[in-house]
């Protein structure tokens, strides 16, 4: 495997090529469009006690990232009482280091794994074909993804840019490379598919003795960690295996296992439109006799402790990765997930990668404009993050970094202009005097404006001349 | 030289400047939020979920468990099923498919496990508002990994067992057991978010929801 979001240029660019797409544009118009009702449904049902619900989720949350020492600490102690082992990862190369070594000392060469955002942000798979060992991914869709040497575009479903008669064929042609070969006779039938998926991988779980997961929660009063699936691959991974390895973020920690109670209502909803998703696996440590007996968590920093530190961008740490926000976010639905260049694609990734990553390439500063500010995301978000604030708050950032030398100078003008009545009305003169020659397209800058849009037409005195002029008389 | 350990606290705490010393670390839930939903008759809610999500249900009296138990083990066609070494013995009264005992003392091998046709076991709590079946590894429930290798799972849950929502059951469960939390059989729905049941888990569940007035 070697795809990787390397080299894939800036937002706006890679989504005027996406928007281009049209089977893409179908592939996420349907796909959104059905997630999006079914979650409207099931939410609905709970009526006002959802916004309930999400207040104590995002409140959890909150608390916890403001004592996460305490957590983190806590954690570590919980697992380790439970017989398991912490290490801790403060960026991507010593996460992949340290589970290349536990895999090492397995003896393993093969690992089998559960879908996971934090090995795709630290690019796990890749690190692991470098020490010579091979990661199988084992979710249908991260599978998908996987046989045809493709990027993931979607949180929870990172096929989603694909159709079924694309899916077909991936696995007729690299099923047979990577395993049990797809069947001659395969249709494009979803429950063909799935079926071709659980051939394919039967085996493989049953031989397999090392696991790779992420978590969704880690509780920190008992040491439990959760990972919510539908498939049934996360449970074999998590059950059949003799080591599990959880590559986990920082953020993830819940303080309590009673807190679950909250996300178990909150997170399926949102994510996959169901009252509950198929499985759901909790495990504390090791249990004798059943499950993996070596048990090893990694905690993952990776950029994490630099949002923390950001007062206003810190709220995206609450995320719990339900992707409502792609699904609900209009600007999404038409360039899909790959024109963020992120494994955080969508209004969530557009606050999350330039935080993580720190603003420091051409790639990063332009996410936060990657969004019309409509809201949708914050509305439907189950954790209340204020998306359009944190994007509005980045891009305060990027206007403040180096470049952008022609908005600077014309918000300096509006700056002197505004800055006293005597000013703005001279100002606001000189341009009704010129408003004849004021140009429908303005030159430079400016024209990226006037290309979709009229120049507004300048009145021939300003409101304040005309109010002086009534008199300036006061109700 | 730093651990990596101290490393991320030490930047955790460099990035917490803003939070006042004298906060309290712990919370507790602030819970106004509603403990169930108020949805109907609580088994009628559960069997109305589980069918939903396309499992097999039946309630049935106590009197008729066995009986019903050997019928759907008939109508599935199995011969030899896995059963866990806590499982009532009452269960199979009336039928003459071989039981397979596993537990964690004495696990069958994984290919044994594969070879079977199903699993029955009980639960150790229900939800009927999200139609779903906790399993804790008590020992009429067993191991984890027989309730998922064989393609077929029949699970028994008494009427007692079943709350109407999430809150309650999280309060019921123990932590320290490993959970599985089921609702309905294995599905996808990755391919154009089509829900399409039955992939890796088994394709096949089946409940009898147990209760003195059927």
């Amino acid at each position: 495997m070697s795809a990787t979001f390397l080299g894939i240029p800036p937002f706006p660019e890679a989504a005027h090529t996406a928007v281009e797409d049209s089977q893409l544009r179908h592939n996420l118009r349907k796909a959104t469009h059905t997630i999006r009702d079914k979650r409207g449904q099931v939410v609905d049902e709970l009526g006002d006690d959802w916004s309930a619900l999400r207040s104590e989720g995002a409140a959890i949350k909150e608390h916890t990232l403001r004592h996460l020492d305490h957590y983190l600490e806590q954690v570590e102690d919980s697992v380790q009482r439970a017989g398991g082992t912490v290490h801790w990862a403060s960026d991507a190369a010593e996460a992949n280091e340290i589970v290349t070594r536990l895999v090492h000392e397995t003896g393993q060469s093969d690992v089998v794994k559960v879908k996971s955002m934090a090995t795709q942000e630290i690019e796990l798979n890749q690190a692991l074909e470098r020490a010579g060992i091979t990661a199988y991914e084992t979710d249908l869709a991260e599978l998908i993804v996987q046989l045809g040497d493709d990027l993931p575009s979607h949180i929870l479903v990172p096929a989603i840019h694909l159709g079924r008669a694309q899916i077909r064929e991936i696995f007729l042609q690299q099923m047979a490379e990577w395993g049990v070969p797809a069947p001659p006779g395969l249709t494009d039938d979803p429950r063909a598919l799935a079926e071709a998926a659980r051939v394919h991988l039967r085996e493989r779980f049953l031989s397999t003795r090392t696991a790779i997961s992420g978590a969704n929660f880690v509780v920190a009063d008992s040491g439990t960690l959760v990972v919510l699936e539908s498939e049934g691959n996360g449970r074999m991974c998590l059950t059949l295996p003799e080591t599990l390895i959880s590559v986990v973020g920082i953020e993830k920690i819940v303080p309590t296992f009673d807190d679950l109670e909250v996300f178990m209502q909150l997170l399926p909803r949102s994510s996959t439109g169901e009252r509950m998703n198929p499985y759901t696996s909790m495990w504390t440590g090791i249990t004798p006799g059943d499950g993996p007996q070596e048990f090893h968590l990694v905690l993952l920093d990776n950029g994490r402790t630099d949002v923390l530190g950001d007062t206003v961008g810190r709220q995206a740490l609450r995320c719990i990765r339900c992707s409502a926000c792609l699904n609900a976010c209009p600007v999404y639905e038409r360039a899909g997930g790959h024109a963020y260049g992120s494994v955080y694609p969508g209004p969530i990734g557009a606050i999350l990668t330039p935080q993580l990553q720190g603003m420091s390439s051409e790639v990063d500063k332009a996410l936060p404009y990657a969004s019309s500010l409509c809201g949708a995301c914050y509305e439907v978000c189950p954790v209340a993050i204020d998306i359009p604030e944190v994007l509005v708050h980045l891009r305060e950032q990027v206007a403040e970094g180096p470049g952008h030398t022609g908005e600077k100078a014309m918000m300096a003008g509006a700056e002197a202009a505004l800055s006293s009545p005597a000013t703005l009305d001279a100002a606001q003169r000189a341009a009704s005097l010129a408003r004849g020659a004021v140009p429908q397209h303005l030159p430079g800058l400016a024209g990226n404006w006037t290309d979709t849009r009229s120049v507004p037409e300048i009145p021939e005195e300003s409101f304040r001349r005309w109010w002086k002029k009534r008199g300036g008389e006061r109700s | 030289m730093t651990t990596a350990r101290e490393r991320v606290l030490g930047r955790v705490r460099a990035a917490l400047q803003d939070v006042p010393a004298d906060e309290p670390a712990e919370r507790s839930l602030q819970r106004t939020y509603a403990d169930s939903h108020g949805m109907g008759p609580t088994l009628e809610v559960l069997v109305d979920r589980l069918d939903d999500y396309k499992a097999l249900v039946r309630r049935v009296r106590p009197e008729e468990l066995a009986g019903q138990v050997a019928a759907a083990l008939e109508r599935r066609g199995a011969q030899r099923v896995v059963v866990p070494s806590g499982a009532p013995d009452g269960w199979f009264a009336e039928t003459g498919v071989e039981r397979v005992p596993d537990s964690r003392e004495d696990p069958l091998p994984l290919e044994a496990l594969d070879g079977v046709d199903g699993a029955v076991t009980g639960c150790a709590v229900a939800v009927a508002e999200s139609g779903t079946i906790v399993l804790d590894g008590e020992p009429d429930q067993g191991r984890r990994a027989t309730t998922l290798v064989p393609d077929y799972h029949l699970c028994v849950v008494r009427a007692e067992q079943v709350v109407d929502a999430v809150p309650e059951a999280v309060r019921m469960l123990e932590p320290t057991r490993p959970l599985t939390w089921i609702s309905g059989p294995s599905a996808t729905s990755d391919i154009e978010l089509d829900r399409v049941e039955g992939v890796h888990g088994p394709r096949t569940l089946e409940v009898l929801v147990v209760a003195a007035d059927g």
